[in-house]
């Protein structure tokens, strides 16, 4: 059996598949649309929690934060499953599917055969449809792929009932119950309001004051913890910022569009002139980018390459601190 | 970023025929979704972590054939797990698992025990207690 699903490729996966299954119940909402109002746009420094021998950085909520938000503020329901058996699990699936109801599933990426090794950890918070079955192969929309593609049920429970950290423990949703006139101005507003308060929240390691932090380590890493260290965490920071799925600059880009789309519906010129200033600020991210890649291929040990590249981090700061105290000011 | 500027070099998606989705506008300030190869300065940092990687698997041969670490721990970075995710996939606590890792308490393990590992890891009992290493 096969649902009449469309698939669209998008940066993110959360995003993608919350826009897909969305526009397959009569909802028709682009990807930078569930980015904003779902207050996808963020930055957080958390030095306590080790990623691959570095500390993590993340340029976005905790995975699922972004469904919920819109969910919410778009008024649909979600049911969600998740379950301890396997063969539960896939009964459940079968289902859904022969009711003609494309799912959301959860998964791990390390066992993912369709992904290039490169891309291939024990990331667990992935998302993509299954739109069918075909003998013993399912049928999988995954948002980050261009084309449909298909795994076997053994694949499929393998990814599902992948373990670690956020194991998805099978974890299938869908929307129920979408709302007949959708508020799209109230959500949009809403939004943009919890991402301002997120990005100009007075907590040292969240939003432009995070950034301005990591500036201010990258400082003082050097000396501390020695150039290789130093040039590794940087690397974590870059890899958080240009990671499939952040549509490039660390969401910024996507952030934009969404200010671009959102200032058509809500008449409002002021949110297009901001949707340019996030785009270039997007642009002194990928800058930065370039930057601290470049510290590798030279291994400079001048302190000085750290401290112009601090500069460019702190200038990136300031520049969100303003352009989120305007876009406060411009919705009120 | 604009259209034209979307990076298009060579990079491990592109070997696999894959393109990622970014955001860019067009001549009119426009946004759009465009896709992208791959983008040199991405590829050099991920290149390092993979490195990085590469360095600590050598490091823990090196440690296995001194006969300080047992082979668990080579499988176990091989897959790209760490102590929290290998523990919860063979379902024994973390302090166990770092026991496991070390030749000595490897070597008195039950064949159930290794089982369990070799089940994890995909292989057999035999290749567990040999690794090609």
């Amino acid at each position: 059996m096969k649902i009449n699903f469309e698939h669209n490729q998008s940066a993110h996966c959360e995003n993608g598949v919350v826009s897909n299954l969305l526009s397959y119940n009569g909802l028709k909402i682009s990807e930078p649309m569930v980015f904003g109002i779902g207050s996808g746009a963020f930055f957080i420094y958390l030095p306590f929690i080790k990623v691959n021998y570095a500390p993590g950085f993340s340029f976005r909520p905790v995975p699922g934060f972004i469904f919920s938000r819109v969910s919410k503020r778009l008024g649909f329901k979600v049911k969600r499953y998740k379950f301890k058996s396997k063969n539960k699990a896939q009964q459940a699936l079968d289902a859904e599917l022969k009711k003609n109801n494309p799912v959301g599933l959860q998964v791990g990426v390390y066992n993912l055969t369709y992904f290039p090794d490169e891309y291939r950890f024990h990331f667990n918070a992935h998302n993509l449809v299954v739109y069918g079955k075909d003998n013993d192969n399912y049928l999988i929309s995954d948002p980050v792929m261009s084309e449909v593609t298909t795994l076997t049920d053994k694949e499929l429970e393998k990814v599902r009932f992948a373990k670690g950290p956020f194991a998805p423990k099978g974890h299938i949703y869908f929307p129920t119950e979408l709302p007949s006139n959708v508020d799209l101005k109230k959500a949009i507003l809403k939004g943009i309001k919890q991402t301002c308060r997120h990005m100009l929240a007075p907590v040292p390691i969240v939003g432009y004051r995070g950034i301005r932090y990591v500036a201010r380590r990258i400082r003082k890493w050097p000396d501390k913890i020695g150039v290789k260290k130093t040039n590794h965490y940087l690397g974590q920071l870059v890899r958080m910022q240009e990671e499939i799925g952040t549509g490039g600059g660390g969401f910024r880009f996507i952030f934009a569009a969404f200010l671009q789309e959102a200032a058509a519906i809500l008449e409002n010129p002021k949110l297009l002139e901001l949707s340019k200033e996030m785009t270039a600020i997007g642009d002194q991210w990928r800058d930065f980018a370039i930057d601290a890649s470049r510290l590798y291929k030279n291994r400079s040990k001048e302190t000085d390459a750290y401290n112009k590249i601090a500069d460019k981090l702190d200038a990136i700061a300031l520049a969100e601190k303003a352009l989120f105290s305007e876009l406060k000011k411009s919705i009120k | 970023m604009k259209k034209e500027d979307v990076p298009q070099d060579n990079s491990s998606l592109s070997k696999s025929n894959l393109k990622e989705v970014v955001y860019a506008t067009d001549k009119d300030g426009k946004y759009e979704a465009a896709l992208s190869s791959g983008w040199e300065a991405k590829t050099i940092v991920l290149n390092e972590s993979l490195d990085l990687i590469e360095e600590q698997l050598k490091e823990t041969i090196q440690k296995i054939k001194s006969g300080q670490l047992s082979p668990i721990a080579y499988y176990m970075e091989l897959q790209r797990m760490d102590i929290a995710i290998l523990s919860s996939y063979v379902g024994y606590w973390q302090w166990r698992v770092k026991k496991h890792l070390k030749a000595s308490t490897f070597n008195k393990l039950k064949e159930k025990t290794l089982l369990k590992y070799a089940e994890v890891f995909e292989i057999s009992v035999t290749e567990l207690k040999n690794p090609k290493i």
